[in-house]
């Protein structure tokens, strides 16, 4: 493809000659780049991400055209935009529940990682980036709730700001520093704007190089045995063009269904009510999407047994402190699982016990976001503490040990051999 | 094939988890109170509200809760979009007076009210309003049904919610008992009773009727987009069902020479 000699276009010849970017794309997202041949439609979540991504930014831009960051103006023109501006019902819906969108989308690409081993080596950097993506993507989408100004997003802004102060000696300075005053309020607002604002474009730049990493080695795939050959690759485009366009369209038909016919479902309806700092709501929850962090962070009371390990008996910190120390440990330790799990099989198929675990660590993982959205009390604290334990016990002590307990089934010796045989 | 299984189990596993995670999101404090679910003609991939409703359900805003009770978000304009003639919506408007102003002169006046201004709000400020109402502030009602647990339902239990205290029931001064107030404490007291208000269509005044009316004026208040949402819903929905359809039947092609 050197100084572009295959395009006959002499416009494009012209053009490829002084910036290759024909065949960058075409390297990118087109035949020149080739992919397993085997790929089921989990691998279909990475462009949904990307396209999602897309999504929010537009959106966002243009919502960011008509609102108004003052806590007198915010939620007013929010409603502007919602009655006066042209579609700007739709846009705001469109951007509301496209952040819901962007969590589902993200977390079933994520165990979709964890079940066909994507983290493994090679693939570390692409999965650190990863988390990392998710992380930015958090922030991101908690700040953008505050916006609108109602009354779950000035509490929801208090109290997770508040968790800064739990942070020894800085603490309360740190949380000063972050609402730029005393209290949640206009400095808060107007700061979370411009982050709001400034964050999806860190985001892109992430995706990018996730995407760079991806490229290095390509996709993993179901069975998770390396490609041998070219009989165990067909090239990205048309192939996986076509098929991720498919699922485009299902994902945007469940998409819209939830923008015309439940745009609220997934929020909440505190949220449509003016933030009043003087008036707290009976029940302070997150977005859906942060619940099983959320559940995480209050399992941390005085009598949680784990606190009472890791604190040496309340010793070495406050129960708070150590509440968002694990909500924050629970992405971080995502980080290390390429090494945590010593296991060489990649993919769950060949891994059964790991597979259960899987499915449990997943049902886990879905009970703690239930426990999230439910009042701090009665049986809920202790099934609260206990998904929290499980979680933590999955990651650093289960997944080591079946690295090393576990007897894998025989792995196939290439996609090809795996295809044809299933295939019969 | 085994792969499309369990991909489509994985799919099924997280994408239920998110409706649990949601579903479990308990929005009241306190012992949960069961709201009864009702019927409304704007609930539906098809819904649009009744205009005659929504025209009675403005009479009973305008009669009964704009004694008390604001509607900001919402400009007499608004009302074209669901049937007034400019001329109707001049002389609603013309009803109520609105702070205009400084004046040449440097004064605020009052003038009756213009089809572009919002609906004039019952009392100058919140201070004005708790004043008025012995210490408790009337909410807007721009958004209520979007803004309370239940929506529309638990709008029109609450107001048709008034009964007497259970015997033992520690009933504040002032206060009345509602069936579906969170707390069951509640400081407006029952606003609607037979014959309320004089239906200009002649419809007979229940409370039942009242209340299902004004509901319907304040969900349509809340949610003014509501039936453009749903038409325009139904064409992007067909379309895309459409668009997948041929997108799956291009990849089915172009897959077939793969083993």
């Amino acid at each position: 493809m050197a100084s572009g000699g295959i395009y006959e276009n002499p416009v494009v010849k012209w053009i490829e000659y002084r910036l290759p970017i024909f065949s960058f794309v075409d390297h990118s997202l087109g035949s020149g780049y080739p992919t397993p041949k085997n790929l089921n439609y989990m691998w279909n979540f990475g462009s949904l991400a990307g396209i999602v991504l897309v999504i929010m930014i537009v959106t966002g831009i243009v919502l960011a055209m008509q609102y108004t960051a003052h806590v007198d103006y915010a939620f007013a023109s929010v409603e502007r935009i919602m009655r006066d501006v042209n579609y700007g019902w739709l846009i705001r819906y469109i951007h509301m529940n496209g952040a819901s969108m962007f969590f589902i989308v993200v977390y079933i690409h994520m165990f979709r990682g964890l079940y066909y081993g994507s983290y493994k080596a090679p693939r570390e950097i692409l999965w650190i980036i990863g988390v990392l993506i998710l992380l930015a993507m958090m922030a991101t989408a908690f700040m953008g709730y505050v916006l609108p100004w109602g009354q779950m997003s000035f509490w929801g802004a208090t109290v997770i700001t508040n968790l800064f102060s739990a942070i020894p000696l800085v603490g309360d300075q740190l949380v000063t520093w972050l609402w730029g005053g005393f209290s949640v309020d206009n400095p808060t607002l107007n700061k979370f704007f411009a982050l709001h604002y400034l964050m999806p474009f860190v985001i892109f730049g992430l995706v990018f190089v996730h995407i760079w990493a991806l490229h290095r080695f390509g996709s993993n795939n179901p069975i998770g045995v390396d490609v041998k050959g070219p009989q165990d690759q067909i090239p990205f485009h048309p192939y996986y063009t076509v098929k991720d366009l498919f699922g485009l369209g299902v994902f945007l038909i469940f998409f819209m269904l939830f923008v015309f016919y439940a745009p609220n479902y997934l929020g909440h309806p505190d949220n449509y009510i003016e933030a009043n700092p003087l008036v707290t709501p009976p029940h302070i929850v997150p977005e859906w999407y942060f619940l099983p962090f959320y559940a995480i962070l209050r399992a941390f009371t005085d009598d949680f047994f784990v606190y009472q390990i890791i604190s040496l008996g309340g010793w070495l910190m406050t129960a708070k402190l150590a509440g968002v120390l694990a909500m924050f440990a629970s992405i971080i330790l995502l980080m290390l699982l390429p090494w945590l799990d010593r296991s060489k099989v990649r993919s769950s198929k060949f891994r059964p016990v790991y597979k259960q675990f899987f499915w449990i660590f997943l049902a886990d993982c879905v009970l703690l976001g239930y426990i999230g959205g439910k009042p701090a009390e009665g049986a809920y604290v202790l099934i609260g503490q206990l998904a929290t334990t499980w979680y933590f016990l999955h990651l650093i002590v289960i997944i080591p040990l079946l690295g090393i307990l576990e007897r894998p089934r025989p792995v196939p010796e290439s996609i090809s051999a795996a295809v044809t045989k299933s295939a019969h | 094939m085994r792969n499309t299984v369990s991909s489509l189990v994985l799919l099924a596993a997280v994408a239920l988890g998110g409706v649990v995670i949601t579903g479990s999101d308990s929005h009241a404090a306190g012992p949960a109170i069961d709201i009864p679910d009702r019927q409304w003609s704007w609930e539906g991939p098809f819904g649009t509200f009744e205009r005659p409703a929504l025209r009675r359900g403005l009479q009973v805003y305008a009669e009964v809760c704009s004694a008390c009770h604001s509607l900001e978000l919402v400009a007499y304009r608004n009302l074209g979009s669901i049937g007034f003639s400019e001329a109707e919506i001049k002389t609603f408007a013309a009803q109520f007076e609105v702070t205009d102003g400084p004046d040449e002169e440097g004064d605020m006046y009052t003038r009756p009210a213009r089809p572009s201004d919002h609906f004039a709000s019952p009392f100058a400020n919140d201070n004005a309003a708790r004043a008025a109402n012995a210490g408790a502030l009337p909410p807007d009602l721009s958004l209520m049904t979007k803004a309370r647990a239940g929506g529309a339902d638990y709008l029109h239990a609450l107001l048709t919610g008034y009964e007497e205290p259970p015997a033992g029931f520690d009933l504040l001064e002032g206060m009345s008992y509602n069936a579906y107030f969170p707390g069951h404490q509640i400081a407006m007291a029952a606003p609607i009773y037979e014959d309320g208000v004089e239906y200009a269509d002649g419809t007979p005044a229940t409370v039942e009727q009242i209340a299902s009316d004004v509901t319907t004026f304040l969900a349509w208040a809340a949610e003014p987009e509501l039936e453009e949402r749903k038409r325009l819903g139904i064409k992007v929905i067909i379309f895309l069902i459409v668009f997948t359809g041929f997108a799956y039947a291009l990849k089915r092609k172009i897959w077939s020479d793969v083993h």
